[in-house]
């Protein structure tokens, strides 16, 4: 681990701020939050990602106080939060609605939690000065929430909950209403907000490009489970199951099953009609276990002719070209059905694609490209 | 759009059947005759004997004093009961809560009135203003409740968290952010309850002592003496205040809105 990477998670000695200690959430008979136990450490970005209905709102709510737990403690700071109201909790949130009060104006909405903590005049007006400049809304400052556009209101939002200096700041899909242009550059100005006031941040999103963005490590849940929790680049590149991997960006999965034929080295028998496939793999498989082989689309190369001394190669055609500008997705078409998905940065402007639809081409990867799973 | 001749018929009838009476009434309350049906010219004498009537004047003063005073209990009780069935969930009762709160609305009034009757007898309390008061605030808080609670569904419950959020106690919350927020609602819930009050004529004279006469019960034991022109009068100087009433209350909350989405629309226009 290099000295200057910040990594919390992977240091023993590390005290997290927010621990989930087999946290189990239950609505009547369903169950949102199934068991879970997580550390959150302090100055982390975090993100929790999932679809619609997987628990990531709840494991917030619970967080900001506004759910009970049904079993488990939630400790911030060392201290059970379980019982304590939203209001004595030195933890704010951001509405994905933004929850403007509209009968107040920019400043008092970013002064309302400062007042409640009686804060002194002088240092409240400061403060208030303070955050309109960090979300540059000075010129606002007069304006009621209905006389400012979507991004004026989003980073109102966001000043007047990092207002009272929170130890943890919750935001709830903060940059959902917002259309993708304004919406990237507002990924970054929450970075470097973050980085800026040295908050804890915890992201509910399930827009995987902005907690892959975002997030210095994003949890993937599903049905109220945690299904992985690492850093952006470990999730794609490493995810643990054939969830995450589908989950995340474009995925390529093989079914097939293993054999071992070294030290990490196997061999998947998928087809009768073709030779094995290759791939290094610590996972510790026995022989004739059914497993999946989950190859990225843009590690896999397309070719006219058989590779030389390639380790993994197909032959099939080209079925469909999805254009995207900057990238070329091409669908080819196995004998047997099977489609596998490769693709290719366009980094010339002038040149003619070198295959087109119904083109028998060759595609191939090496021994590290894919991911094996288990099934 | 221009108006087809049916639309015009139907407009035309609408507003006839509407306001003819009104119309009739207020041209007789300048009539210079004693006679309400006979025209003798045009005359303000009534308005001015309306004015010495002693009687009509404490009548109204009584009124007004119900209307006010049960009205604003009203709107506290109706807005709570709201807030409570908008916002609890379930609890136990619920169902049988809502139920009763709005059954006054359905209820025959001659009911409602007898069995307040029934109940201040009961309890040997002194039929007077006090009694008109306690009847008036229990059959227009439903009203008050219904209005409240339509505005309470379009809510957006986040901002209540917001408030708890940033350090709000619950009462806090609801003082510093609901409240404001639903206000226009509220007064028009006191609005309601204090017109409801203003007209009520049945309920009134169940509850009512020899010591408190409202206007409705006063014009109408006045008219079963035969019509006069200080009752036209009288009528033609309601109609009027409650004319105006209605055109300020409308003229404020159009310039309202046409201000905000004048404003929205520059917000947008500046990004």
């Amino acid at each position: 681990m290099a000295a200057n990477e910040f990594a919390p998670w992977e240091d023993p000695q590390a005290k997290p701020l927010i621990r989930f200690r087999n946290v189990t959430k239950r609505f009547g008979e369903f169950t949102a939050i199934d068991n879970i136990t997580l550390d959150i450490y302090a100055q982390e970005f975090f993100a929790l990602l999932g679809p619609s209905g997987c628990g990531k709102t709840t494991m917030m709510r619970m967080l900001a106080g506004f759910e009970n737990l049904t079993e488990g403690v939630i400790e911030l700071d060392g201290v059970d939060v379980g019982n304590v109201a939203p209001n004595k909790r030195a933890v704010n949130m951001m509405f994905q609605s933004y929850a403007l009060f509209p009968h107040l104006t920019v400043w008092e909405n970013i002064a309302f939690g400062l007042r409640r903590a009686k804060m002194p005049a002088a240092d409240l007006t400061n403060r208030v000065e303070e955050m309109l400049k960090l979300t540059r809304l000075e010129r606002f400052s007069s304006r009621k929430p209905h006389q400012i556009s979507g991004g004026q209101r989003q980073r109102v939002a966001l000043a007047r909950s990092l207002a009272k200096a929170p130890k943890l700041l919750l935001l709830d899909e903060p940059l959902g209403a917002l259309d993708k242009k304004l919406r990237q550059e507002t990924q970054f100005e929450l970075m470097d907000i973050q980085e800026k006031t040295g908050t804890t941040f915890v992201i509910v999103t399930h827009d995987q490009e902005e907690a892959m963005t975002v997030a210095s490590r994003v949890a993937v849940m599903d049905e109220g489970n945690l299904m992985q929790v690492a850093t952006p680049d470990r999730i794609y590149e490493n995810p643990n199951s054939v969830y995450v991997a589908d989950f995340i960006g474009d995925v390529n999965l093989i079914k097939g099953t293993a054999k071992s034929i070294g030290e990490g080295q196997y061999q998947i028998n998928w087809m009768e009609s073709l030779p094995p496939l290759n791939a290094k793999s610590s996972l510790p498989l026995s022989d004739g276990q059914s497993c999946h082989l989950a190859i990225r689309p843009e590690k896999v190369a397309i070719n006219a002719e058989k590779p030389e001394g390639a380790v993994n190669a197909v032959q099939g055609k080209v079925l469909d070209i999805a254009y995207l500008g900057n990238l070329s997705t091409y669908y080819v078409q196995l004998a047997d059905g099977t489609i596998i998905k490769a693709q290719t940065a366009n980094t010339r402007r002038i040149s003619r694609r070198s295959f087109t639809w119904e083109d028998p081409v060759w595609l191939s990867w090496t021994a590290t490209a894919g991911v094996l799973l288990e099934s | 759009m221009r108006l087809s001749w049916f639309n015009v018929v139907s407009l035309t009838f609408g507003f006839v059947f509407l306001y003819l009476p009104m119309i009739i009434l207020v041209i007789y309350s300048f009539n210079k005759s004693k006679l309400v049906t006979v025209w003798a010219g045009f005359s303000t004498k009534w308005y001015g004997e309306l004015l010495q009537n002693e009687a009509f004047l404490n009548a109204a003063w009584v009124t007004l004093k119900v209307a006010v005073i049960s009205s604003t209990f009203a709107t506290i009780l109706g807005t709570m009961a709201a807030y409570v069935l908008v916002r609890s969930g379930r609890f136990f009762g619920r169902t049988l809560f809502s139920g009763m709160i709005y059954a006054p609305l359905v209820m025959p009034e001659v009911i409602t009135g007898l069995s307040l009757l029934l109940l201040f007898i009961g309890i040997g309390m002194d039929r007077g203003v006090m009694t008109v008061v306690l009847a008036h605030t229990t059959f227009s808080m439903c009203y008050v409740s219904v209005v409240v609670s339509s505005r309470l569904f379009t809510f957006d419950q986040s901002l209540e968290e917001a408030a708890l959020d940033l350090g709000c106690s619950p009462a806090q919350a609801f003082r510093l952010v609901t409240l404001p927020i639903i206000a226009p609602a509220v007064i028009s819930g006191w609005l309601l309850a204090f017109t409801l009050s203003l007209d009520d004529l049945v309920i009134a004279t169940f509850t009512t002592g020899p010591s408190a006469t409202t206007l409705p019960i006063k014009i109408y034991s006045a008219v079963r003496l035969g019509v006069s022109p200080e009752i036209n009068a009288l009528s033609t100087l309601m109609i009027a205040v409650v004319t105006i009433g209605v055109i300020l209350a409308s003229l404020v909350s159009k310039r309202n809105v046409a201000n905000k989405r004048r404003e929205e629309l520059a917000a947008v226009r500046a990004e």
